[in-house]
């Protein structure tokens, strides 16, 4: 039966991990092209309309794989996680079918209209178009932030005696205070994921002296939101959102810090490797007092140690969490120092012919890919022991009636799939940035091609 | 004190019949593809039909889902586990799918093409089958066990109420594979130019006939395998009004394919299709999983049902997004309404250029 539990695990993990790729560029996404599209109709310069028309191309793409991998999360619910489905059913169905009902709609049908009806719909047509597809993507996000928030720290439901939960305040469950400051944090993380990506582009035009302006552009409007959005990742998104796990879940505190002995004046450990059977952290450096400062604003403050908390409470793989929760705050330091340091570049007019930074610029694609997926393991490794935080335990949620044989076999099947849609991905978008933006009319399907 | 499980019983059934009606054409367009669609181009007008669409379609499904999974937790938890291979299945076909009629206009080349072209059309004709076998299952019962668990062996040796696929699941399975080629070569009547429109046509008159004899057989097998159906039809009698709608719609399509009316004859078949599937839920009612083991085992509407509170929050937000994404929906169809044109890729590039 642990056998069974760890290979649904796996492959909820795999699944969502791979999954996650792609909505957080079409989140991002979706905001700079709104943006590049609300430049347009202020100020008219078709050139960032041509920019808004070739990320609608690799938008495209994108949205594609988000949606072929998105129906599984969905189902993997019931189908590996019965038990769990059964008993919170009733309070994470609601958010998840919101999701269905007021965002996938929404998202679906302008996207078609956006991606196609350019021509017909008008410039502020078109626009509406782009706006409605934001709103679709941002909306989808915020049910599911809502959904995980309600497993982070449940409120809004009542325990039946039967141990299933029913909902009992719609408001509650959407307005959770663990999941405002959790929902954004992620958006501006999948905004940084967007910004890194134009801005890599961006570079590579540059370095490779092709499409040039249009290369300048997308540096430009990247650097500038990125700066903002790392800067918004640490403060106050980021922090909040650690004041949240000292409040809610203090012994997944101590455990992401490698704080094992309760301190008062606790220190940081910048870097160290958790060592399980001696109980301590492995060739620490460490700043002084400075996890009491972080985490409650006064230096002498006490930090509770894993040790006072039950062994059956602390999250069952530390030094996993311990470690992605750096990588995660490690990258959004980096993004800070590059992205402020481009912009100041930028605003000194030396940006464009700085080739070290845009070097930099372009190699750094994969990190807030790296980024935001470390900052989801150290929520849900973060999370466990737990798959509702002190109400509900993982091992008890796993379908008993689908052998580990079963699962298994399914998920090497996705991870085949999902290696062939990787590279089908990779070689689609590199045709798109190798073709480059132009200024083409509009794309249309074959049925605007002939309707009047 | 209102019977909200049975209201939502009511409305989980409207959304899957959305979503049949839907995407079902999506899915017969992939199965029509290749007979109606004889060049390159043809079929990318075929693509261009659902291009639009599809996946606002598949939305209903994935809403339905979500719907289901509030509304009647342990029905979602048993079934999906229970169904657990062939649920997976559907989950590697509709990723073909939807990845072969979105990537398949992005290159122009006599590999890449027909490639997509085969997977669009086998995915789509064998969800069809699938997903009208899942039909078969739910309406044959499942082997419950005590402790409220089933999990069926994918194949047997066709001996009824042993499998997923057996000889009356598999029945249903091509029942449905036939209803939805109507439905979608009907669908491709509607949006494509001759030839492609034609041929279509012709497809529908001789699979309507498969329709006909597969769509008696599962009546008249069902009536039999499902005690629940002949029991609910002699509480309600108005239920005979349900198959009648279908027999209409079915007998409607041949009547207005002959007369060259491709949207009313479209419309039939949607009748037939709602009136099947509601026949499908009016004769399992109160059951929504029955057990062929133990009828008590049975999942019903009440037993499966999330929290009356729940439910009551659930039927206010849900409203209001059904009615908005229904507006949204009709937004989008009349923006692309009309026949689509057949053009080769190189003039698809002239056409975009000077409109």
């Amino acid at each position: 039966m642990d056998d069974a539990l760890a290979v649904h695990r796996l492959h909820f993990a795999f699944t969502i991990t791979f999954h996650y790729l792609f909505p957080q560029l079409t989140m991002g996404l979706a905001l700079l092209i709104l943006i590049l599209k609300s430049w347009y109709l202020k100020s008219g310069d078709p050139r960032y309309n041509d920019a808004a028309r070739f990320w609608a191309k690799i938008f495209g793409i994108n949205f594609t794989m988000g949606v072929v991998t998105g129906i599984p999360m969905e189902f993997q619910f019931g189908t590996n996680w019965a038990e769990f489905s059964k008993m919170a059913g009733g309070v994470i169905g609601q958010t998840l079918a919101m999701e269905g009902v007021y965002s996938f709609f929404l998202e679906s049908s302008f996207l078609g209209l956006f991606l196609f009806g350019e021509r017909r719909l008008g410039r502020v047509g078109h626009w509406l178009a782009a706006f409605l597809v934001f709103l679709g993507a941002w909306l989808s996000g915020f049910f599911i932030i809502a959904t995980d928030a309600w497993m982070q720290h449940p409120v809004g439901h009542e325990v039946l005696p039967g141990g299933a939960v029913v909902l009992k305040s719609f408001w509650a469950l959407l307005l959770n205070p663990w999941g405002i400051w959790q929902y954004w944090h992620n958006m501006n993380g999948a905004v940084l994921t967007a910004c890194f990506v134009m801005a890599g582009v961006g570079s590579y035009y540059l370095l490779t002296r092709r499409h040039e302006d249009m290369g300048r552009l997308f540096v430009r409007v990247a650097v500038l939101v990125g700066a903002i959005a790392s800067i918004i990742q640490l403060y106050p998104t980021g922090d909040m959102q650690g004041q949240m796990v000292a409040r809610h879940q203090p012994a997944t505190l101590a455990a992401m810090e490698g704080l094992f002995n309760t301190e008062r004046g606790a220190p940081l450990a910048i870097i160290g490797q958790p060592d399980m059977e001696r109980q301590k952290l492995d060739n620490p450096i460490v700043v002084p007092r400075l996890l009491s400062f972080l985490t409650y604003k006064r230096w002498m403050h006490e930090v509770r140690g894993l040790n006072d908390f039950p062994r059956d409470q602390w999250p069952d793989n530390i030094p996993l969490l311990y470690y992605s929760y750096r990588i995660m705050v490690g990258l959004g330091t980096f993004f800070i120092l590059i992205l402020v340091t481009a912009a100041i570049l930028w605003a000194r007019g030396a940006l464009y012919q700085s080739k070290w930074m845009l070097w930099i610029l372009m190699l750094a694609v994969p990190f807030p890919y790296i980024a935001n997926t470390a900052g989801w393991i150290t929520a849900e490794v973060g999370r466990q022991p737990w798959l509702v935080y002190g109400l509900y335990r993982t091992a008890d949620g796993a379908s008993k009636n689908v052998s580990a044989g079963n699962g298994l076999f399914t998920l090497i099947g996705f991870m085949g799939l999902y290696t062939v849609l990787a590279i089908l991905f990779l070689f689609l978008v590199r045709r798109e940035i190798d073709h480059g933006p132009g200024s083409h009319a509009p794309a249309t399907t074959p049925t605007s091609a002939t309707s009047p | 004190m209102s019977d909200m499980p049975t209201l939502w019983f009511c409305l989980v059934a409207a959304m899957i019949v959305g979503y049949v009606i839907l995407d079902g054409f999506d899915l017969g367009a992939g199965a029509v593809h290749f007979f109606a669609g004889k060049t390159r181009e043809e079929r990318r007008a075929i693509l261009g039909t659902i291009g639009p669409v599809w996946d606002g379609n598949e939305v209903w499904l994935i809403a339905a889902g979500g719907t289901l999974y509030f509304a009647f937790p342990a029905l979602y938890a048993t079934a999906f586990s229970g169904f657990y291979l062939p649920l997976m299945l559907v989950l590697w076909l509709l990723i073909l799918r939807g990845l072969a009629i979105e990537f398949r206009n992005h290159i122009d080349s006599p590999v890449w093409t027909p490639f997509w072209d085969v997977i669009f059309a086998a995915s789509s004709s064998l969800l069809a089958v699938v997903l009208g076998a899942a039909l078969g299952n739910v309406m044959r019962g499942v082997p419950i066990d005590s402790e409220g668990r089933f999990f069926e062996p994918l194949w047997t040796d066709f001996k009824p109420g042993t499998g997923i696929l057996d000889w009356y699941t598999v029945m249903v399975g091509l029942c449905s594979l036939a209803a939805l080629t109507m439905h979608g070569g009907l669908w491709v009547a509607l949006k494509t130019p001759e030839p492609v429109a034609g041929r279509a046509r012709a497809i529908v008159a001789r699979v309507w006939w498969w329709v006909l004899g597969l769509t008696g057989l599962i009546t008249l097998f069902t009536m039999r395998l499902q005690p629940q159906v002949p029991a609910n039809l002699a509480r309600w009698p108005w239920g005979t009004l349900l198959p009648l709608l279908a027999l209409a719609g079915l007998m409607g399509v041949p009547w207005f394919i002959a007369r060259r009316a491709d949207a009313r004859a479209f419309l039939a078949s949607t009748a037939y299709l709602t009136g099947m599937l509601a026949s499908a839920a009016f004769g399992l009612y109160p059951y929504v999983l029955p057990a062929s083991t133990v009828a008590e085992r049975g999942l019903t509407v009440t037993n499966a049902a999330a929290g009356e509170s729940g439910l009551r929050i659930g039927l206010v937000w849900w409203t209001i997004g059904m009615v908005l994404a229904v507006i949204y929906q009709v937004v989008v169809y009349r923006h692309f309404r009309g026949r689509v044109g057949i053009v080769g890729e190189r003039g698809m590039e002239m056409g975009r250029e000077t409109g």
